[in-house]
């Protein structure tokens, strides 16, 4: 049954990038030597079609079931030679990549004759290893072309309607009775100067009139299980409990502003937040003359240090607002540091200036007091305490994350950062998706976020969603840990150290490992006990045979 | 024993301190050719087994080099691998056996320098120490 090993070396010159360096003549004589190496050729260019041809003639001449190429870096060129021992015939797993250039010839080259030692040394430890490689086959899972949008905010509604435009169903919650979030209660976006209200409405309008989205208020996630392309979705809605099979998940639950409970003698009437003035103005119900805006309120402080990004323009924006009502209204801005980036938001800064309002400057260390009628602060070009007359108090507090984002962070086993807003894989790599495949993100879940960005962020996480639910089948490289069940010991050491939770007992006491959910790391594999996961792509076989092979 | 050439093997990932040595090579920075890296997908996948074993079959040291702490592509693999590191250091101490000979690094995938300079310090330290008391490796 064992058929014998026949491994064949191409070692590449990489025109005189290596060639410049090192000898790949006794490169090649040296590999011949080599313990199961049939044949050993040297190549100008081995990824170029001449290499790659030679790889594939090689393999069928010498009947090679191991390959292994001598060049570069396999972060670029491994898929390219694994693709030519595939059309070989061979499985593209039965190769094995040496770093003679990047790791050698480039770093080396003022000391040749180490170098040259250093590139036998890796050859044969690359050779070592080839003789224990797997071959790793794909596997198919089917995709249920329906996604979950948990949250109908603006970003969750926008994400909806995206996907429903795409020809996929998708199952909407809203924990609310119901749809459109925070905008609900606000004014106008800036600076669009479209009415909150309106926007929501539109959206409202849209999804209900989109047969593919099913809407569920009042709804609670209770439940996911499964992986990309399959997941099963439990939830409450208005008292039934629905199960809803989904290829895809899109966490929009949003954020809310803090209650600035305590902090400037908060009471909701003549301190408010700048949420509840909002609500005065859309309502036209403002008539104050002298307001004072207090900014970063329970923000860029020890216990809640991030800045909430947008709290600046919406100070602004609504100081212009109010400066349309009653041109002759005082309105003070006390910040911090004032954060209007972009073109738009910095001409709406100059404009608020140019209208009247006044931006003063406060310290932590010396925060305004809010008296009755007044705001006393001190005033850094003044050098002194100056009173400003105050009918109305609105706090800028940040966007908080809201309560139960714990509770989806635990359902779906996807991270929350200190603050509990939720952590994308990668900030800048892929900053709208999950660690865990097939989950993204968009809007106030994230991040604190303007109307805007929240919708460009649903439209990206819809477009992320789609290239899974796009297909009928997802494919997946085995390159994934196995538990083999007779060896395991159920002591639980792969459940506790998998980051991606994905080990779990079943039903008869010993770990299982989904493939389709598992990374790839081989962090089990090196924490089991009983070394009863296998992990092919990377055995301990190989690892053990590359460190035998360190010294000749 | 001036002559003396440490033999250090690298447990290199895939996604951070690989692509920094890969970087430090089209950067064409120089360091001692003294390193010997195997690649493994996270640090994460290195076990303590591995490292005795790199130090059995005569390396003069071992280092484990991931992603900058609290960057691991695959989460938590380099704090793992960093508790493992350790624990390997605590077996060395018990046998006698300096533990400096095994260290464990961290690095962002855009850190070709930095790789350059642990490779340059690891080499320095092991050949400072000497040659590793299991080694029968050297053939000279």
């Amino acid at each position: 049954m064992e058929t014998e090993l026949r491994i064949g070396v191409f070692v590449c010159h990489c025109g005189i990038n290596i060639a410049g360096v090192l000898d790949i003549e006794d490169l090649c004589e040296y590999a011949g030597t080599l313990p199961n190496v049939v044949t050993v050729q040297p190549n100008l260019f081995t990824c170029a079609e001449t290499g790659t041809s030679g790889i594939k003639n090689a393999v069928k001449e010498h009947d090679l079931n191991r390959v292994v190429v001598a060049a570069c870096t396999p972060r670029t060129h491994e898929p390219i030679f694994r693709a030519s021992c595939q059309e070989a015939g061979i499985n593209p797993y039965f190769f094995e990549m040496v770093n003679i250039r990047e790791h050698c010839s480039w770093v080396h080259r003022h000391d040749r004759e180490a170098a040259q030692g250093k590139a036998r040394d890796l050859i044969r430890m690359a050779v070592a290893r080839a003789m224990f490689l797997e071959p790793i086959e794909t596997f198919k899972s089917k995709v249920e072309p329906r996604a979950l949008v948990i949250g109908a905010g603006i970003a969750g509604m926008s994400s909806a309607l995206a996907l429903a435009g795409e020809g996929f169903d998708v199952t909407l919650l809203e924990k609310k009775a119901e749809m459109g979030g925070l905008l609900r209660d606000l004014h106008k976006v800036a600076p669009s100067e479209v009415g909150a209200g309106e926007l929501v409405e539109q959206k409202v309008a849209a999804i209900k009139q989109e047969g593919r989205i099913q809407c569920f208020t009042s709804a609670t996630l209770e439940e996911v299980s499964g992986y990309v392309g399959n997941y099963s979705a439990t939830f409450s809605s208005n008292g039934n409990t629905h199960t809803h099979k989904v290829g895809a998940i899109i966490v929009a639950t949003g954020g809310a502003p803090l209650k600035p409970m305590g902090l400037y003698n908060y009471d909701g009437k003549r301190v408010i937040t700048q949420s509840e003035l909002e609500t005065k103005l859309k309502s036209g119900k403002l008539d104050a003359k002298s307001i004072v805006m207090i900014q970063c309120v329970g923000a860029r402080i020890p216990e809640r240090n991030y800045c909430s990004r947008i709290c600046c323009m919406v100070a602004i924006k609504n100081s212009l607002h109010i400066k349309e009502i009653a041109k002759d209204a005082k309105v003070f801005v006390l910040y911090r540091d004032i954060q209007a980036y972009g073109v738009e938001n910095e001409a709406l800064f100059l404009k608020a200036k140019e209208a009247g309002v006044r931006f003063i400057r406060y310290n932590l260390e010396s925060p305004p007091v809010v008296g009755d009628g007044n705001v006393e602060i001190y005033h850094p070009a003044m050098g002194k305490e100056v009173p400003l007359p105050a009918e109305l108090v609105v706090l800028s507090t940040p966007i908080v994350a809201h309560d139960d984002a714990e509770s989806v962070s635990r359902i779906l086993k996807v991270p929350v950062n200190e603050y509990r807003f939720f952590l994308e894989a990668h900030a800048k790599l892929s900053p709208l998706d999950f660690a865990t495949n097939g989950i993204y993100l968009c809007g106030n879940a994230h991040y604190p976020a303007t109307v805007r960005e929240a919708i460009s962020q649903a439209l990206g996480a819809a477009s992320r969603a789609s290239i899974i639910l796009s297909h009928d089948a997802i494919e997946r490289v085995g390159t994934v840990a196995r538990v083999d069940q007779e060896l395991c010991s159920s002591c639980f050491a792969c459940v506790k150290v998998c980051p991606y939770q994905v080990p779990h007992m079943d039903e008869g006491g010993k770990a299982m490992i989904e493939p389709m959910q598992c990374q790839g790391c081989g962090i089990c594999v090196a924490e089991c006990p009983a070394e009863a996961i296998q992990f092919g792509y990377v055995s301990d076989a190989q690892i053990m045979a590359a460190c035998e092979a360190l010294c000749a | 024993m001036n002559n003396f050439e440490p033999l250090i093997a690298v447990f290199s990932c895939h996604y951070c301190s690989y692509a920094a040595a890969d970087l430090a090579g089209s950067s064409r920075i120089q360091y001692p050719p003294n390193i010997r890296v195997i690649k493994i997908p996270c640090t994460g996948r290195v076990s303590v087994n591995h490292i005795l074993k790199a130090l059995e079959c005569g390396a003069d040291g071992v280092y484990v080099a991931g992603c900058l702490e609290g960057t691991c592509h695959f989460i938590s693999g380099n704090f793992k691998a960093k508790q493992r590191v350790q624990y390997a250091k605590n077996l060395l101490s018990e046998i006698n056996m300096e533990p400096e000979r095994v260290q464990m690094y961290f690095m962002s995938a855009a850190e070709g320098a930095k790789f350059a300079n642990v490779a340059k310090e690891m080499t320095e330290t092991i050949r400072e120490l000497g040659p590793s008391p299991l080694g029968q490796n050297k053939s000279e």
